[in-house]
């Protein structure tokens, strides 16, 4: 059996992907690719990016055996990997860490970035005061108003939040604008996208600096279980987590690949950001082609999830193909059940997760219970719920 | 040969540069948009660009940006801009009409549907701001065997090998962007947009236009002395933004007339 290679060398995973921008950005990406290309496998890259990971970020993280909710479904053990302890709350730290050291590298002064619940906009304002780089994030002003905390803690780092008015004013219109200002200030700065989207090379790029966790993943499962999960559950907005998790397992088909999308208020309402699991048409957007929500005649639509992190039209072009090739399952989860989800991990097992991840172990619960207790489900436990308390408490009528 | 070709031949052969305006469909009003067009025709647009309305046109300044918001909010997208365009085409034959927009659109209701779309509409060229000539060899072939001419973007930034890649696929003329940034973005270096465009002129025979920094009819002048055409685009826009509706049609032959003296 060929060992899976995608994407092929112009970022196409099968008819996903690709470089759809306009020309005035073709030589950034081609510096980019190129420069990728020099540090990705050079032993001194990695070993900064290693370095940095373990006493920065606080990797590995760990696996936690969640007992006491695994007795509560009463079927399948199931796992965490806890991305929630990583320094800044979220996986996300772990692909600025990569970038940034890539832009130091490239000898660009300036990193901007776009975000929208606000931790990917963290990770880079914190890798960025780190490294000494100028910071620039992008963000909806919708977002701005939603997520007040997560925008002084940038500022706090030093970083400049530039509110973004057009479209939707979310987390889509945060990207077009971070593309804007990398094609006008292309020689001195490094756009850091947060996550599997965007033109080749960012979504083999972004993967494969998440690409740590399922690879400790593989090393810790053994450790503790002897043997690797039959089933891996993973939140997808854009899909970084999913990807960092998943991608070392592509090939270990005997492990099922779980993606959970955000159901909103139900597929059938048609307020949700699963592109996916509504089987939304195949577009171009932000510089790649995937499954995109979009109306007949091609214009995106505006999507809802109570979670800002997913709630984004399109996916990573890799999960696109995953979903195609039948080697990835995707689900959707609604507002609801992630909540309750949410919850119910508070009190069961002590730890706050963020409402992305409990998308992800909302389904887990589902899962579990159609599973043997002598099967495994792992769960990435990508971020923790901190940044969402001020969400949590509205919903529930309370004022914080 | 395109009617694109033939109106830059004509214009060499009286020693004049085209000037090229830029609309978005269906901004302020549908209903607008035909006259808008004749009006810019009067003034003395040698061909048209108009902009197909998008809900995230990344390359696009906020001047253009808040017109394909004004565009979709009076419900005009892809399809509607194509009958907009076909209006103006029963009422003149001569002008040609280059569309322009990104892949999303085009792809949702067909790329074939487009063509035979567009082919009906008697439309002359398009302007597909994110495909690149590597992925769109084939939108490019299905557009020449209907005559309907593709046209590429160079930028400041665009060497040597990847122009003669474009040059091959492009046809019509080459759309130069005279800056690093977005449509509507600050001033000119007119130097080094003159030394580009000779750069450009060594690798081929078609007309080179300069847009996306022209904002009057100074810039217009100079660009005018070094290219074949002049694409003006946020400018006119904006004025479509700021006038009332009594005014803009006249507010419009105004700057246009200023533009046409300049570069004459």
């Amino acid at each position: 059996m060929q060992p899976y290679d995608l994407p092929d060398q112009f970022g196409h995973f099968g008819q996903f992907g690709g470089t759809f921008v306009a020309e005035t950005l073709i030589e950034a990406l081609d510096e980019l690719r190129d420069m990728y290309a020099k540090y990705k496998d050079n032993p001194e890259f990695l070993a900064e990016f290693h370095h940095d990971l373990k006493h920065f970020v606080g990797r590995p993280s760990p696996i936690y055996f969640a007992e006491r909710l695994t007795k509560k479904n009463g079927g399948a053990k199931i796992y965490f990997k806890r991305e929630d302890l990583n320094h800044t709350g979220a996986h996300k730290v772990n692909n600025t860490v990569g970038q940034a050291l890539l832009a130091k590298k490239m000898g660009k002064p300036r990193v901007i970035a776009e975000t929208g619940a606000g931790q990917h906009g963290v990770a880079t304002a914190t890798i960025a005061a780190r490294l000494g780089l100028e910071c620039v994030v992008y963000m909806g002003s919708e977002d701005v108003k939603r997520q007040s905390p997560n925008v002084y803690r940038m500022k706090l780092l030093g970083a400049k939040v530039v509110p973004v008015e057009s479209g939707s004013k979310t987390l889509k219109d945060a990207l077009n604008e971070a593309l804007r200002d990398w094609v006008t200030n292309v020689s001195d700065t490094f756009y850091i996208i947060g996550t599997v989207a965007g033109p080749h090379p960012y979504p083999m790029m972004v993967r494969d600096f998440n690409s740590v966790v399922g690879k400790e993943c593989k090393d810790q499962m053994l450790d503790m279980c002897q043997r690797q999960p039959d089933a891996i559950v993973a939140c997808v907005g854009g899909g970084s987590n999913a990807m960092g998790i998943f991608y070392p397992y592509i090939d270990q088909k005997e492990v099922r690949l779980i993606g959970v999308e955000a159901a909103g208020h139900g597929i059938e309402t048609g307020q949700h950001a699963a592109p996916l699991t509504s089987n939304s048409a195949i577009g171009v957007l932000h510089g790649n082609r995937t499954y995109l929500m979009q109306n007949e005649e091609g214009q995106i639509i505006e999507t809802h999830s109570v979670s800002a992190g997913l709630d984004y039209p399109g996916v990573g072009p890799e999960h696109s193909w995953l979903k195609d090739s039948g080697r990835a399952e995707y689900v959707a989860v609604k507002d609801d059940e992630a909540l309750e989800a949410f919850h119910s991990l508070c009190r069961i097992e002590g730890i706050i997760p963020a409402l992305e991840s409990s998308h992800a172990l909302a389904y887990a619960e589902k899962l579990a219970k159609e599973m043997s207790p002598d099967q495994i489900i792992l769960v990435n436990l990508s971020g923790r719920g901190d940044k969402d308390i001020n969400t949590v408490a509205n919903i529930a009528g309370i004022t914080l | 040969m395109s009617k694109i070709q033939d109106v830059f031949n004509n214009l060499a052969h009286h020693k004049k540069k085209a000037l090229i305006p830029f609309v978005t469909a269906g901004d302020p009003h549908p209903d607008m948009t035909v006259d808008i067009l004749h009006t810019l025709v009067e003034s003395g647009a040698d061909m048209i660009e108009l902009g197909i309305p998008f809900s995230d046109p990344m390359a696009d300044g906020p001047v253009i940006q808040r017109a394909s918001e004004r565009a979709l909010a009076n419900s005009v997208g892809i399809k509607k801009t194509i009958e907009i365009a076909k209006n103006f085409r029963s009422s003149n034959k001569h002008t040609p009409i280059i569309l322009m927009g990104y892949a999303n659109p085009m792809e949702a209701i067909g790329i074939d549907n487009f063509i035979e779309l567009i082919d009906d509409a008697e439309v002359d060229g398009v302007i597909t701001v994110d495909y690149p000539p590597e992925e769109s060899s084939e939108f490019v072939k299905k557009l020449k065997n209907k005559n309907i001419d593709s046209i590429f973007l160079l930028s400041p930034t665009t060497e040597d090998d990847r122009i003669k890649l474009i040059i091959d696929q492009a046809s019509g003329f080459i759309y130069y962007v005279s800056l690093k940034g977005v449509t509507g973005s600050s001033n000119i270096d007119i130097n080094q947009v003159s030394e580009r465009v000779k750069n450009i002129k060594q690798f081929t025979s078609l007309p080179v236009g300069v847009g996306f920094g022209v904002r009057d009819a100074k810039t217009a002048k100079d660009v005018a002395m070094v290219a074949d055409a002049v694409v003006v685009g946020s400018r006119i826009v904006q004025e479509v933004e700021t006038s009332s509706k009594e005014d803009l049609l006249q507010n419009i032959n105004k700057l246009m007339t200023e533009i046409k003296e300049a570069i004459s």
